[in-house]
């Protein structure tokens, strides 16, 4: 296991978590991410090397390809993240069941 | 009780299914009621809606400014297409976060389920890229959230 700190870093800049959450959704080469994040090759790739240190990422050889995809570990890191996605529509709805008990007792 | 679901369907879609203990007409007037959506359209603990305009007829605008009171906000426009009164909505929406999304095209549905309702909300993106980022821009915000919890715990590890 990496250490803490170089995680804690690597979770720091907003570019990679929203890299990380690119990843959580599948493999994706370099080029594939220098679309969506509007960056330009070589900035995507310094944040990927910085992911790829702390042990959040993994890369394979595919040809001349270098796929990247996230590391089993911080698999648990993103379940936790889709799970608060979940949560934050499920408090709205939450809060809709106590507006809707408020309408019918007016009724 | 776990009574939301959340899936992807095909390239394009998301859809969210929840039932509700209220029957339709009223589910319908809390999606369409500026007063009653200021409630619960909410998101994550601590965030406001200081503005909502939803004109509910078509061609009606939409809009919902979101707060979190230490100077973050995004808000949301949209067009209503159509309204089937207490059963059917379709509206257009984008975020702008402060440069605007694609447009997301969204059919909430509001069906009888005993006393109560099935409200089905069907998103449909432009394609698979903008999909996959609506959800991953979904998950950055759970992910700050969460980073926010690994730094306090970080920090509280450190003095003891």
């Amino acid at each position: 296991m990496k250490s803490l700190d170089a995680s804690f870093a690597a979770l720091a800049d907003p570019t990679r978590r929203a890299i990380l959450a690119r990843l959580a959704l599948g493999e994706a080469t370099v080029n594939e991410l220098v679309e969506p994040f509007e960056m330009t090759q070589p900035a995507i790739s310094r944040h990927l090397k910085v992911l790829e240190g702390a042990g959040l990422i993994m890369r394979r050889v595919d040809g001349t390809k270098r796929p990247c995809r996230l590391a089993p570990s911080a698999m648990t890191e993103i379940d936790q993240w889709l799970g608060m996605l979940r949560q934050a529509l499920a408090a709205n709805y939450n809060r809709l069941d106590d507006v809707l008990a408020d309408m019918k007792t007016e009724n | 009780m776990s009574k939301l679901t959340l899936k992807t369907e095909g390239d394009t879609h998301v859809v969210v299914t929840r039932k509700f203990a209220a029957p339709p007409k009223l589910v319908y007037r809390a999606h369409t009621e500026p007063a009653l959506i200021q409630k619960w359209l909410l998101g994550p603990e601590g965030w406001t809606m200081p503005v909502c305009i939803n004109e509910a007829r078509p061609g009606g605008k939409i809009r919902y400014e979101w707060d979190d009171g230490k100077g973050n906000g995004f808000y949301v426009t949209g067009e209503f297409v159509e309204l089937v009164p207490f059963s059917r909505l379709v509206h257009v929406e984008r975020m702008h976060m402060p440069d605007p999304t694609p447009d997301n095209h969204v059919e909430t549905t509001f069906a009888p389920d005993g006393s109560g309702t099935l409200m089905t909300m069907r998103m449909t993106l432009p394609d698979a890229t903008t999909r996959t980022m609506m959800l991953s821009t979904g998950m950055e915000h759970g992910m700050e959230a969460s980073y926010v919890r690994l730094e306090t715990f970080i920090k509280s590890s450190a003095v003891a």
